[in-house]
């Protein structure tokens, strides 16, 4: 479990009392999606990062890595869901090293809920998982509360509206995994399109049975910046300096001077000899 | 009395670890007559142009009401389209006061020229906008407006607001949203702020770049690539750029499709 | 009272060129609007060409910086090698995630090269340890939006390290200008394979 350190707790705390806003952190206000097939899962993102309404990030990973077979989309606060499923996917591994068994998404998923519950929605983290295991294929929500939902097709995040009236008005029970995939794609880019919180690309996991897992990043990149107008290279000269200081490596030899030792073979020893 | 259970104990009942209900809160209601619809304007004059520009987005939260929204308005025109009209008005912020100022600047353009029998000067539209807003100082249009058109020597003039009608004669000015992305690129690109001449000298004796008035082809270019940059990283910021480029042949109205993300 | 991001002001950018990289920052420190000192560097060296850019609450500022001197230095007496900027990367995220529940008023930002690949690398933070890792360009402090206006329409890709220079200090000053809490001069370094070049700009004082 993470070592959470509060030693600035009060001092922040105190400040909060006295009407200081709490920071604003990282939050990928997001569109994730999953749906399963016949032969598995598969699972997307869009890749904007947002602090307020600035883009922080245009090409963030969503899709975070569990086990060989297990991957995990998250929305929520961008730091909650790294660190959440990073320590999760530590934990699946030692617990399936101790097991001896490959690991399961229901495993994973609780481990996910009994760590969001405990911290009571404190960690912002709003997960989609899914995998395959022995038992099938998985494909789950986790609420950063620690509630979770079992269903064939899931979305999440601030355009999980648009993207599930996709699901909603295209899903069918009997998809392959192109049809899957392209599902995905479509609601994902519904998000891109009409949710303002998310944009940028499309980056899609797909996780089949007895196949290698596949990460396409960047699979769909339907928000790729044109050429400038103009050119805004400025002449060398241009910007005012006062002053300036080089640090090179030669500079740096300077410092250092090399001494050889004279050849006394005995030296060594005599300063091991615990006497 | 002692206690192993750790609840209080005695005549009080039960320790409850909730906390018990209580009378329902007193209702609050509350009007917000405001709401921000995003979106952000760009002007630039030159000598003997001006041009207003802004994105056709409007948003509510996360939200996109519409992709084509013109903020960018012809005042005093003859007909619907606008036709014959000299004035360009831009307005950013809350949409439903922006078309209500729009409205009102019109109709007072119009009523000065069936009145006087001669168009209105830039310079008297300007401060009769700025009367107008100050007009309502105490429950104020939510606008950044920015007017455009052409002074009596033909040059390029530009006028910006505050919502309560605090106005000035600018080279170049950012309104709205992405306001504060797009100025410093100005400042630096039209205005050559911070920029020296090579080799004029050393240190503090440099000879800063001079500003002049840029070609007209030159600012449409600025424009666009100013508009790409906000659409970047600013969410509110999307859909199509609409531009009104004002010379002494009329106004040009010009659309150029943005990101949609 | 406003946020604690807000209370000192400064400016902190980062960007990459072809086999370089520039990391810059505003010398401004105050107190709300009264500026109090114009000589606040913000940038820190770690290893010959890793730097750590810290914007955010001055006294946090100061405790993280030194915070990671003392661990940068632990880090090269258990390993007897310079730390490279992509590990002193993951030691500043997961040292900020740590304070999850009561984090420094920071926003950090890194800009070195690996000296073992010989490849740029720059990346940013959130004050609870969110890497943002970017191919162009990083900002932050009070000035980021206005950095992220200029930094946006003024950088290309593959700038030689003089014409970095004048990208970043060109971006940085346009920007510092039109934010009432930073400014004051500048400091920027331009980091090569085996070169660094520091150097103080000349800028508006008020």
């Amino acid at each position: 479990m993470p070592g959470f350190d509060f030693s600035n707790y009060n001092r922040n705390a105190a400040l909060h009392a006295r009407g200081v806003p709490l920071p604003k952190a990282t939050s990928t206000g997001t569109t994730i999606v999953g749906c399963i097939y016949d032969n598995g899962v598969v699972i997307a993102a869009d890749t904007r990062a947002t602090s307020g309404p600035i883009v922080a990030d245009k090409n963030c990973e969503k899709l975070h890595y569990i086990a060989p077979k297990i991957w995990c989309a998250g929305a929520g606060t961008a730091a909650d869901t790294e660190f959440t499923t990073a320590l999760i996917s530590s934990n699946v591994e030692l617990h399936s090293l101790s097991t001896g068994r490959d690991p399961r998404v229901i495993t994973c998923m609780t481990m996910l809920k009994q760590h969001l519950f405990r911290y009571q929605g404190h960690i912002g983290a709003y997960l989609v998982v899914a995998g395959v295991d022995p038992t099938g294929i998985g494909l789950y929500t986790v609420h950063a509360h620690g509630s979770t939902d079992k269903l064939p097709y899931v979305t999440m995040g601030s355009g999980s509206l648009a993207a599930m009236s996709v699901f909603e008005s295209m899903w069918q029970p009997d998809l392959d995994k192109d049809g899957a995939v392209k599902l995905c794609a479509e609601a994902i880019k519904a998000g891109i399109f009409n949710d303002l919180g998310s944009g940028s690309n499309v980056d899609v996991c797909i996780i089949e049975k007895d196949k290698p897992t596949q990460l396409l990043r960047n699979y769909e990149k339907p928000n790729e910046r044109g050429q400038k107008e103009r050119n805004y290279r400025f002449p060398r000269g241009t910007t005012a300096w006062l002053n300036q200081k080089v640090i090179s490596k030669e500079d740096m030899k300077k410092y250092v001077t090399i001494e050889t030792l004279s050849g006394d073979s005995n030296l060594a020893e005599k300063m091991d000899v615990d006497s | 009395m002692t206690s192993i259970t750790g609840h209080p104990a005695g005549g009080e009942g039960i320790g409850y670890s909730f906390s018990q209900p209580t009378a329902a809160p007193v209702k609050q209601h509350g009007f917000y007559p405001y709401t921000d619809n995003g979106g952000s304007t760009l002007g630039i004059t030159g000598s003997d142009f001006a041009i207003l520009a802004g994105d056709t987005r409007s948003t509510s939260g996360y939200n996109i009401n519409s992709r084509m929204v013109p903020k960018v308005f012809k005042i005093g025109g003859d007909d619907e389209t606008g036709e014959g009209a000299q004035i360009v008005l831009s307005v950013v912020g809350f949409a439903a006061d922006g078309n209500a100022l729009k409205e009102r600047l019109d109709a007072v353009v119009k009523m000065y020229k069936y009145q006087h029998g001669k168009p209105m000067s830039v310079s008297a539209c300007a401060q009769r906008l700025s009367t107008i807003l100050y007009g309502k100082r105490f429950f104020p249009y939510y606008v950044h407006a920015i007017l455009a058109g052409l002074d009596e020597e033909g040059k390029g003039a530009l006028y910006s607001y505050d919502p309560v009608g605090s106005y000035e004669r600018e080279q170049c000015r950012a309104a709205g949203a992405a306001a504060s992305l797009i100025m410093p690129f100005l400042d630096n690109q039209v205005n050559f702020k911070n920029q020296y001449i090579p080799g004029s000298g050393e240190g503090h004796a440099l000879e800063a770049k001079k500003a002049e008035p840029l070609p007209q082809t030159h600012v449409e270019q600025l424009v666009r690539d100013a508009f790409t940059s906000a659409v970047e990283r600013h969410i509110e910021v999307g859909d199509n750029l609409q531009m009104m480029i004002i010379t002494r042949e009329g106004i040009k109205e010009v659309f150029h499709p943005l990101k949609k993300d | 009272m406003g946020s604690p991001f807000d209370i000192n002001g400064g400016a902190c950018v980062a960007m990459v060129g072809k086999d370089c990289v520039a990391i810059a920052c505003d010398l401004r420190l105050g107190m709300q609007a009264l500026t109090i000192s114009n000589n606040f560097p913000k940038i820190f060296n770690y290893a010959p060409s890793t730097y750590l850019g810290l914007t955010g609450l001055a006294t946090d500022v100061n405790t993280v910086s030194d915070l990671f001197r003392y661990k940068v230095n632990m880090y090269r007496l258990r390993e007897e090698r310079h730390i490279a900027p992509q590990t002193l990367a993951n030691l500043v995220s997961s040292s900020l995630y740590e304070k999850r529940f009561g984090p420094f008023f920071v926003s950090p930002v890194i800009a070195g090269i690996n000296q073992t690949t010989g490849k740029p690398f720059i990346c940013g933070f959130d004050s609870i340890g969110c890497i943002d890792f970017a191919k162009d360009f990083i900002v932050s402090g009070t000035a980021s939006e206005q950095l992220f206006g200029t930094c946006e329409g003024l950088w290309e890709p593959d700038l030689s390290p003089e014409d970095l220079f004048e990208t970043i200090s060109q971006a940085l000053l346009a920007a510092v200008d039109r934010d009432a809490l930073s400014g004051w001069g500048a400091h920027v370094y331009i980091i090569e394979k085996d070169k660094v070049t520091q150097r103080l700009l000349k800028g508006r004082e008020d």
